[in-house]
């Protein structure tokens, strides 16, 4: 008796290919499983870590497994705490209103004026390109243009329409928001250019034959179509500006301070409870602002439209 | 042809003959000594991992240790904190390490480090009495502010558990590095003498100062300042009371309102370009820095000032783990480290031996009259890696090591009351 017979005789022919036929439920498990895995070792395990340790005590060299919530006590009562999340939430909204600006105009010209498919394709290389370097670099790169003796300063002073150097371009609030513009646009650009490619230009044609004004079409069919889009688009900068470390330090000169950059001091100091529980509070907060722009548009419903 | 032709080498070599000569003398002793036979061959296979900052774990000290000693030594460098966590979390795969003077605050007690015997470790005797007595090169009595390195030297046992008070038999690591650090200054754009670390807030410079983005010796810069403008005084600035660093915070809180501060620098390059490019004029630095920006041709000076330098230094420590053969080895390496080559390459980059006498024989006579002596350089002076640094002529800020040492007002450190000082440093930062 061969191997063969004897998995006939366990399992006959026509039962053996049903077997492998799995439930629709089971496909679906399996394929959801690569990100689930994924996201449960390297995001929710983490995160659970996390929030144990932040009610951890802690001394100069370890931490103590304890319950206690001085941790949160002192972030929520410290005024660093309310200046930092302004101070953050301010440069989100001033970041995400002019990128939502540039990214949405580019990505409609991109869409609507370029015919030709290989120039699109062309200029979004153009768009793309600088990404392919590190955000580090593109950011360093800002100070020599931007500093009191930099390049931007030489150049008005050249052509006489400053005589002393501008010092508020760089190591300010300025500084910080223009990298953040510089850094983020595309990542406006992508989503609302992937909507506006969706949209049906007969759309576009019947709403000019019905008499509707450029503005008009703008606002009731362009807009409406491309919101998920928008909102893909403000997520991705929001949680990006919450979460900034480095942009904050290198281009304030460290003048003011990010969540995470205040985060960072504390690790360096080796208080790990304490970030853990900064770090968990942010999370909350951005998990809270990401579900309100969620309300706005139902992503997953636009999706797969 | 048998005889070393190069000096810098004669002593090295030498040692390694009297190690080899030593085990020479164990293995024909044999049995008796418990020792095998094979323990000539068996120091060839052993590896001693040396960690520490960039600034100290230097590859070619490493190098040099190896062909000296006859068993590997391997040099890991990582930045301050990495460094401390790798100290806490994996010490078995370090075996010796440059622990700054603070950091043996966090080590200590942790199970991370061993004492050192002090009847084994040869340079002892020939250590700065800053480190093993507490008392500056002439002799008087040294400032105890901050983790001053006489305080946290002596171990009570052989299990280097605590620190003790006064000397004892048992080290936690044989002084290694030491330097006095000051405010970096351009004197081509300061526009007057810079002679105080009150200075440093002196409105005239508004916009152009800077500080270390680092709690701990941000507050002691500052603090030195203050103290130097007058009407304040601290018990130990090295060491607050929540009292003291609440009123320092306000007095940094008030500056920052004003815009005395151009920038908070978080990384030795940040601190060259920032003083490079002009932005900043007096700043907190350290002395590589300082000759980074010179040898781009721009003036910068090593300000000494009258209240005198916020000193640091490191010992070099063994790790707990090492035991038998291993820690042997760890000793003996220890032994070289003192004896003038590491010396000698830090010297070139402007940092100070615990062991200077032995690294007179490691520089020449030029170098040690600029380095050390602080005398105008002969002639062109090179920098560890051997590319030109110093320029005949130059005179190193500060002067003598006797000098700058003998001024050491607070040392760098770690606060009993660190925790509320991060929480008040954010606080500041994001004032």
């Amino acid at each position: 008796m061969d191997a063969g017979q004897d998995a006939v005789s366990i399992a006959p022919r026509s039962r053996g290919r049903r077997r492998w036929r799995l439930s629709a439920q089971a496909v679906s498990w399996l394929q959801v499983s690569p990100l689930a895995i994924i996201l449960i070792t390297f995001f929710a395990l983490p995160t659970l870590i996390f929030l144990v340790v932040s009610f951890y005590d802690y001394d100069r060299v370890g931490i103590y497994p304890d319950f206690l919530l001085d941790n949160y006590r002192e972030i929520l009562t410290s005024p660093a705490t309310l200046r930092v999340y302004l101070s953050s939430l301010q440069f989100a909204f001033i970041v995400w209103a002019i990128t939502l600006f540039l990214g949405f105009n580019i990505a409609y010209f991109l869409v609507f004026h370029v015919r030709s498919r290989m120039m699109r394709t062309v200029l979004f290389l153009a768009c793309a390109i600088p990404f392919w370097t590190s955000g580090i670099i593109r950011t360093i790169a800002w100070i020599p243009f931007l500093g009191r003796n930099g390049a931007f300063n030489q150049m008005l002073q050249g052509v006489h329409l400053i005589d002393r150097p501008l010092d508020f371009l760089l190591f300010s609030p300025f500084a910080v928001c223009v990298t953040y513009i510089h850094l983020f646009t595309l990542l406006m650009i992508g989503p609302i250019a992937n909507s506006l490619a969706k949209i049906d230009p007969a759309l576009l044609e019947a709403a000019r034959d019905a008499g509707a004004s450029r503005w008009r079409t703008m606002v009731d069919i362009v807009i409406p179509l491309s919101k998920t889009g928008i909102a893909l688009g403000s997520i991705l900068v929001f949680t990006q500006v919450m979460g900034d470390f480095f942009v904050v330090k290198a281009m304030s000169g460290g003048q003011s301070a990010s969540i995470v950059s205040q985060l960072a001091t504390e690790i360096q100091a080796m208080q790990y409870p304490p970030a853990a529980a900064s770090a968990m509070i942010l999370v909350l907060f951005v998990a809270i602002m990401v579900g309100g722009m969620m309300r706005v548009v139902d992503v997953r419903k636009e999706l797969v439209r | 042809m048998s005889k070393p032709t190069d000096g810098p080498q004669a002593p090295g070599r030498s040692r390694r003959t009297v190690l080899q000569a030593a085990l020479g003398a164990t293995a024909g002793s044999g049995a008796l000594t418990g020792f095998p036979t094979l323990w000539a061959q068996n120091i060839k296979d052993i590896v001693i991992q040396h960690a520490g900052p960039p600034v100290t774990a230097i590859g070619l000290i490493a190098d040099q240790a190896t062909k000296d000693l006859g068993f590997t030594v391997r040099m890991q460098a990582s930045e301050n904190a990495d460094l401390l966590n790798r100290f806490l979390s994996q010490s078995s795969a370090i075996d010796v390490a440059d622990v700054s003077l603070p950091f043996l605050k966090y080590l200590v007690g942790r199970n991370v480090l061993q004492a050192m015997p002090r009847a084994k470790l040869s340079n002892y005797d020939k250590s700065i009495p800053l480190f093993t007595k507490g008392r500056y090169p002439d002799g008087r009595v040294a400032s105890p502010q901050g983790i001053a390195p006489f305080g946290v030297l002596y171990a009570a046992d052989a299990e280097g558990k605590s620190f003790v008070n006064g000397e004892s038999e048992w080290l936690h690591g044989i002084p290694a590095v030491t330097n006095a650090d000051t405010l970096g200054i351009r004197p081509d754009l300061t526009g007057r003498p810079v002679t105080s670390w009150a200075d440093l807030l002196d409105p005239v410079f508004k916009g152009r100062a800077a500080l270390q983005d680092q709690p701990t010796i941000g507050t002691i810069d500052v603090a030195m300042a203050v103290e130097a403008r007058g009407g304040v005084t601290y018990g130990n600035k090295g060491n607050m009371t929540r009292a003291e660093i609440d009123r320092t915070m306000a007095i940094m809180m008030e500056v920052k309102r004003s815009g005395q501060f151009r920038s908070f620098w978080t990384t030795f390059d940040q601190s060259v370009n920032l003083m490079a490019s002009g932005e900043v004029v007096i700043q907190s630095m350290w002395s590589p820095a300082v000759s980074a920006v010179r040898t781009r041709g721009i003036a910068c000076t090593f300000q000494p000032l009258k209240e005198g330098y916020r000193g640091w230094g490191y010992v070099l420590s063994m790790m707990k783990h090492l035991t038998g053969l291993k820690r042997d080895c760890a000793i003996e390496y220890a032994n070289w480290y003192g004896s003038g080559f590491q010396g000698a390459v830090i010297a070139r980059q402007g940092y100070y031996s615990a062991q200077p006498e032995n690294v007179k024989k490691f520089l020449t006579p030029a170098e040690w009259d600029y380095w050390y002596d602080g005398k105008p350089a002969a002639e062109q002076l090179p920098d560890p890696f051997g590319k030109p640094a110093i320029k005949p002529g130059e005179v190193r800020d500060g002067g003598s090591f006797d000098t700058r040492m003998g001024n050491v007002a607070v040392w760098n450190s770690v606060m009993d009351e660190d925790r509320y000082l991060t929480r008040k440093w954010n606080e500041f930062i994001t004032s």
